[in-house]
């Protein structure tokens, strides 16, 4: 097994009574693709968030490359440096075209110039197919286009691993594809990821492993294969059912 | 036969006057928008901080800067702080600080809105980048704000403009003022003269205002998104 490269120890969150991730352990190795599916509200979103900082957590531990990350208030920037993550609803940032959007991390948070960022800027465009839209606005870009361009504005931060959270989720049908495209290509090329998807068919081609999560707790865990084909648990039967319901 | 009374502007240095007086009302407006932006930008991000005893203290100085005439402010800054603390200041620097505060409050509350109107999302973009609490404004919070902001203080701006003819009451002499010197002076041989003065100092303040109105339309225009 290669190295852990994030952990997640007995992982709590409430937001004031309600008890939204119970405690939940598991693992990350280098260069494995982890996919969190399960029904909504069941707190993947939350997780991802909870891993970046974003929302603080009441107990437990998370570490990356064995530090604790967890718990801490004043360097979060830093690790946010080392963990990417991308959001459902693509948030470029609107008064900045493409190259912008793509530079302000490396520049501003790294410290790079910007000479040394464009041409690996240029080089990312052009391998999501998006180098003609360098110069563009993001008002000016299709949903899929501007996700594609935020998981290139999250990778050019060399982050150690990528949170995705539920990136298609806000897509037309056409254009999820091309998303997904992009980060079935990540996966090839090695890149460790956590991703929460509502879609079962990329989660099974992508993931190395699945977690299923549901009120808060890791009810299933397993191969894609083994998960999606034959569930261990009723619960995690069910919730497939309902995706092969929604497919008649 | 009747004197036409616009003879009255070109008598003497009447002119000139009037556009001396011009001269201060712009350099009290400028004075008093620059500071009320600088101050409302502060102002505005304190404004967006969680601690219910800023907000409400925010709150009640918001009300009273709203409440509170400004010539009630003017008149409590000039004479008040003479006779209360015999503090004297001119009536320039007493026209500067009111309307600074009156400017800074209402620029304030307009960051504010603007502020809180960016999409939660623009942080926490800009946080999972690794940016720091000033970058993300620096960058990403401050340009959107300032997009926004542009058509709503414009309007603040001219509103200022357009109030500092208050200030004659405190015996600053400003276009307006001046304008009735000249009407009080021609009073005799052209009791026609002040529609035209008061023409002139219409188009006076219409052409500095429609300037600043036609630039905000073309920012928001290249700006909007």
């Amino acid at each position: 097994m290669a190295e852990k490269l994030l952990e997640v120890r007995k992982l709590t969150k409430r937001f004031d009574q309600a008890q939204i991730l119970n405690g939940i352990s598991f693992d990350v190795a280098q260069g494995e693709v982890v996919v969190v599916v399960g029904p909504s509200g069941c707190g993947k979103s939350t997780l991802l968030r909870c891993i970046n900082g974003l929302e603080r957590i009441n107990s437990g531990e998370i570490l990356l490359r064995g530090e604790v990350i967890s718990g801490q208030t004043k360097n979060l920037h830093r690790i946010r440096q080392r963990i990417g993550m991308v959001f459902q609803s693509y948030d470029l940032f609107p008064h900045m075209n493409v190259m912008e959007n793509l530079l302000l991390g490396p520049t501003k948070a790294l410290g790079r110039t910007r000479d040394a960022v464009i041409p690996e800027a240029e080089a990312a465009l052009k391998r999501v197919g998006l180098i003609e839209k360098r110069d563009a606005l993001p008002r000016q870009l299709s949903g899929g286009q501007k996700q594609r361009v935020a998981i290139v504005r999250a990778l050019l931060m060399h982050p150690e691993m990528l949170l995705l959270d539920e990136i298609t989720a806000a897509l037309d049908p056409e254009m999820v594809r091309e998303v997904l495209g992009v980060v079935l290509d990540l996966a090839r090329d090695g890149m460790t990821m956590l991703i929460v998807t509502h879609e079962m068919r990329f989660a099974e081609a992508v993931a190395d492993r699945v977690l299923f999560l549901e009120g808060g707790n890791i009810v299933e865990e397993g191969a894609p294969r083994e998960f999606f084909h034959s569930p261990r648990t009723d619960r995690a039967r069910q919730f497939l059912e309902s995706f092969d319901y929604e497919a008649k | 036969m009747q004197d036409l009374g616009i003879r009255v502007l070109f008598k003497g240095k009447n002119l000139v006057r009037l556009l001396g007086g011009l001269g201060v009302t712009l350099e009290l407006s400028a004075a008093s928008i620059a500071l009320s932006i600088v101050l409302g930008l502060m102002l505005g991000m304190v404004m967006t901080l969680k601690n219910p005893l800023i907000r409400l203290l925010c709150r009640i100085h918001l009300e009273i800067i709203r409440i509170v005439p400004q010539l009630v402010l003017l008149f409590l800054c000039y004479f008040g702080l003479a006779k209360a603390f015999d503090i004297q200041i001119s009536g320039e620097t007493a026209a500067v600080l009111v309307f600074t505060y009156w400017g800074a409050g209402e620029m304030g509350d307009l960051v504010r809105g603007a502020l809180t109107s960016i999409p939660r999302h623009q942080i926490e973009s800009g946080q999972a980048l690794g940016l720091t609490k000033l970058q993300i404004y620096r960058h990403i919070l401050i340009p959107q704000t300032l997009r926004r902001l542009i058509p709503q203080s414009i309007n603040l701006a001219t509103r200022m403009i357009k109030t500092t003819s208050l200030v004659m009451l405190i015996g600053v002499i400003e276009v307006l003022k001046v304008g009735q010197q000249i009407i009080d002076a021609s009073r005799y041989d052209s009791p026609g003269a002040a529609i035209w003065i008061y023409a002139v100092i219409f188009f006076l303040y219409f052409f500095i205002c429609w300037p600043i109105s036609l630039l905000a339309r073309k920012l928001e225009a290249r700006w909007q998104n």
